[in-house]
């Protein structure tokens, strides 16, 4: 009884504060003043299921409203439903273009909340396809962008690139899209050397093949035309909107998790965080550019520092043991049958672990309560905090630009919407 | 010509007409553009490492006539809200105005659909009767990226149309004529004849000519690039941005309809720049049939060189769609107006200037 009253008491102090001369809205008359467009969800530059309302004045944008979550599957609430290790596919449903680090930063959280040193050549395979992942989904948003603005041809021999990665994807993992490759506490399967043979072979081809796509683009009048000065976000508004990766070194910010806080082995590997400071689409494009040279420098490293040893660490009461040892041994057996049924059970606390995703810093907000299952995980994904930023790029450009702009941002909606 | 001697004899001008221009023209249009799609698609697909159409037929050559087989069988949708009348007629509007240019165009020094006077005029006019059709295609659709495309459509074909009439008004000044036909006659025997080189002239006018005769043909090629929608220009159907232009709409044969006009006007403006700049339906080098005396031979001849020019022409337009970014629509129109068309008239001054010498 007494809640029906406050329910209507509340009720009538919202009608007041809606009627009071703050809180009031304006529909404006569409015919009056400009048109609105609705782009998306189905449209061939909306880089998936994104759905743009846009305010426009002849060929002018006066104001842009992104709306998300067409492909919301509610990834939080499954986390909260499976145990850590049941989890990791799913992550590679998040940044489909990239599966291999989602892998990646989502053990690294785990094994931060428990606890877990992984061997050393976990970590430097994890690092291997760390950047792996980065050239992958640099490809794929160099492409499209180049798409976008009309150039088709880029994009088909950026997939050509693309497809000798996904080759080695598929020798190390089994699959070339969901690999589901990392484990908590290590990796599934061990590098082998046809895998080195055929990364040492993209890696000496790579530059010259990347040079070729470059030359299509960076000389081409129309192209920077097209980019240059467009959808532009300066340095302090990039940081309060919470940008992250390229789109936030592109405005000249030098963040980068892999140097602000090292995971793996990072601090041990040379490379350089690449900035720009125009802040515009041609600098996110180049910063993007900049980086698959930085991402092969590293690959090169890895590869010389690549230790032998063991690719999970020996932790019977939270490491999946290996799948033959599982079906030879019985301790095995047993350690396997209480970690799938029970979960690994870290201890009570919360941790958030980042990590330098090609989109920008992914992140994993773990509880644990003590028990298999996480009792929250919230997943910080770098394409949904950067398209709050995409009504500011566009304000004041022309819908041509709009694909541009959103091409150089760099969604991916399967994380955007989790 | 041959309609005149067959109207005679039929005593009917528009059968005539029909037998030996319409009929023929195109039988020559259908296929053309059915290979030009599947050229096209051949072509983009060597530039990207790809493979292209090679399921259906060898090498895929039954491809697009797959691809028409599947359209006459898809369903014409008109939408709801669409203004039905005009929704209807846009495609053959459109298709008109391309088809049309076709008769006025030289094959051969027989075979010239309606040798007029004025076929340079008239081809300039018609093709850009299709501007109509486009904006009749987008206001009807009753999609607001149709009305878009429609709107960026006609805004470019109509300022894209300065720099090319400027440009085929500084040669049509030195050339004298403005029928097709004779303009093809008279840059005979070699191919430094050809206007781009100056044409059949002599002496200190002919070496003057060749500078502004290359830009006047570079301005036009690039301000038809523009008036057929081919990218770097292809703002009105920018499959990026308004999906698919103003024929987002249509479905079916009529869908088919706006592409075969697309590959005709490609081939109406190629055509264009081979009679005037690229010696029309003259050999480079002489005739094989006057060589071994069959004089039956050197009109299919003729008819080769032509096809053999143009067809180039069109595979230039094709590398530069799968090469080129695309143009804004600012960009678009600051390209024809502060850059095309001033270059255009000061090219006329000069070619004035030396035609006076």
């Amino acid at each position: 009884m007494n809640t029906q009253q406050d329910k209507s008491e509340y009720s009538s102090k919202i009608l007041e504060t809606l009627l009071t001369k703050e809180s009031d809205f304006i529909i404006e008359d569409t015919l009056e003043s400009g048109m609105v467009l609705n782009m998306g969800p189905q449209h061939p530059a909306t880089h998936g299921v994104l759905r743009l309302l846009i305010h426009i004045d002849g060929e002018t944008v006066v104001g842009c409203v992104p709306e998300l979550g067409y492909l919301h599957r509610g990834y939080e609430k499954i986390a909260e439903n499976s145990t850590y290790h049941e989890f990791i596919p799913h992550t590679d449903r998040l940044d489909y273009l990239a599966p291999l680090s989602n892998n990646t930063a989502f053990a690294l959280a785990v094994e931060k909340l428990a606890g877990i040193e992984i061997p050393k050549r976990a970590k430097y395979i994890r690092m291997i396809i760390s950047e792996m992942a980065r050239i992958a989904s640099h490809l794929v948003a160099v492409g499209t962008m180049a798409m976008d603005v009309g150039a088709m041809t880029v994009l088909l021999w950026t997939f050509r690139e693309r497809e000798k990665l996904q080759e080695i994807m598929d020798i190390l993992t089994g699959a070339r899209f969901t690999t589901s490759y990392t484990r908590i506490g290590g990796v599934a399967s061990d590098w082998t050397s046809i895998c080195t043979e055929k990364l040492k072979k993209f890696i000496s081809e790579f530059p010259t093949n990347l040079e070729e796509i470059e030359k299509l683009l960076n000389t081409n009048r129309i192209f920077l035309e097209r980019t240059e000065g467009i959808g532009v976000i300066s340095k302090e508004k990039a940081i309060a909107m919470g940008l992250t990766g390229p789109n936030l070194r592109a405005s000249g910010v030098d963040y980068d998790v892999r140097r602000a806080f090292p995971y793996l082995d990072y601090e041990n590997i040379d490379f350089e965080v690449i900035t720009y400071s125009e802040g515009d689409s041609l600098a996110r494009y180049f910063v993007r550019v900049d980086e698959m040279k930085e991402s092969v420098k590293i690959l090169r490293q890895c590869l010389d520092k690549l230790p032998s040893g063991e690719i999970l660490s020996h932790d019977p009461k939270r490491v999946l043991p290996h799948k033959v040892n599982i079906y030879t041994r019985m301790e095995e057996l047993i350690q396997d049958f209480m970690l799938i049924n029970f979960g690994l059970t870290p201890p009570v606390g919360e941790i958030y672990s980042s990590v330098e995703n090609p989109k920008g810093e992914l992140g994993f907000y773990l509880v644990s309560d003590g028990t298999g299952y996480p009792w929250r995980c919230k997943i910080r994904s770098p394409s949904f905090v950067n398209l709050q930023s995409l009504p500011i790029l566009v304000k004041g450009h022309m819908v041509s630009d709009i694909v541009a702009i959103i091409g150089s941002i760099d969604p991916v909606m399967g994380e955007a919407d989790k | 010509m041959i309609s005149d001697q067959l109207a005679e004899i039929l005593g009917n001008k528009i059968i005539a007409y029909l037998i030996t221009a319409a009929i023929p023209l195109f039988l020559f249009l259908v296929p053309y553009a059915l290979y030009a799609v599947y050229a096209e698609r051949k072509v983009s697909a060597f530039m990207q490492d790809r493979i292209g159409p090679n399921r259906v037929g060898p090498k895929g050559l039954l491809q697009t006539i797959a691809d028409i087989l599947k359209l006459i069988q898809k369903e014409d949708i008109i939408p709801k809200s669409a203004d039905k009348p005009i929704f209807v007629m846009a495609p053959y509007v459109v298709f008109m105005g391309t088809f049309a240019a076709f008769a006025a165009i030289p094959f051969s020094s027989v075979f010239i659909g309606s040798n007029i006077n004025l076929g340079v005029f008239y081809i300039m006019a018609v093709s850009s009767f299709s501007v109509i059709g486009i904006l009749m295609a987008g206001w009807a659709g009753n999609n607001k990226y149709s009305l878009y495309g429609a709107m960026r459509s006609v805004a470019q074909i109509v300022s894209y149309e300065v720099p090319a009439l400027l440009a085929i008004v500084s040669a049509v000044m030195v050339i004298g004529t403005l029928n097709l036909n004779e303009i093809s006659e008279m840059q005979t025997a070699r191919f430094w004849n050809w206007w781009i080189f100056g044409g059949p002239l002599q002496g200190i006018q002919k070496f003057l000519l060749i500078v502004p005769m290359l830009v006047a043909f570079v301005i036009f090629f690039v301000a038809s690039l523009a008036e057929v929608n081919r990218t770097p220009f292809d703002i009105p159907e920018a499959e990026s941005e308004l999906v698919a232009g103003f024929h987002t709409e249509y479905t079916g044969m009529k869908f088919a309809i706006f592409f075969l006009a697309e590959y005709g006007n490609m081939f109406v403006v190629s055509a264009i720049s081979t009679a005037i700049f690229f010696g029309g339906w003259q050999s480079p080098f002489g005739y094989l049939g006057n060589s071994f005396s069959i004089p039956l031979l050197v009109p299919i001849e003729q008819v080769f060189w032509f096809l053999f020019k143009s067809l180039s022409l069109v595979l230039v337009q094709m590398w530069l769609r799968w090469t080129l970014p695309r143009l804004r629509v600012d960009q678009l129109m600051a390209v024809c107006w502060k850059y095309l068309t001033p270059y255009a008239f000061v090219n006329l001054v000069l070619i004035g200037i030396i035609s006076l010498i």
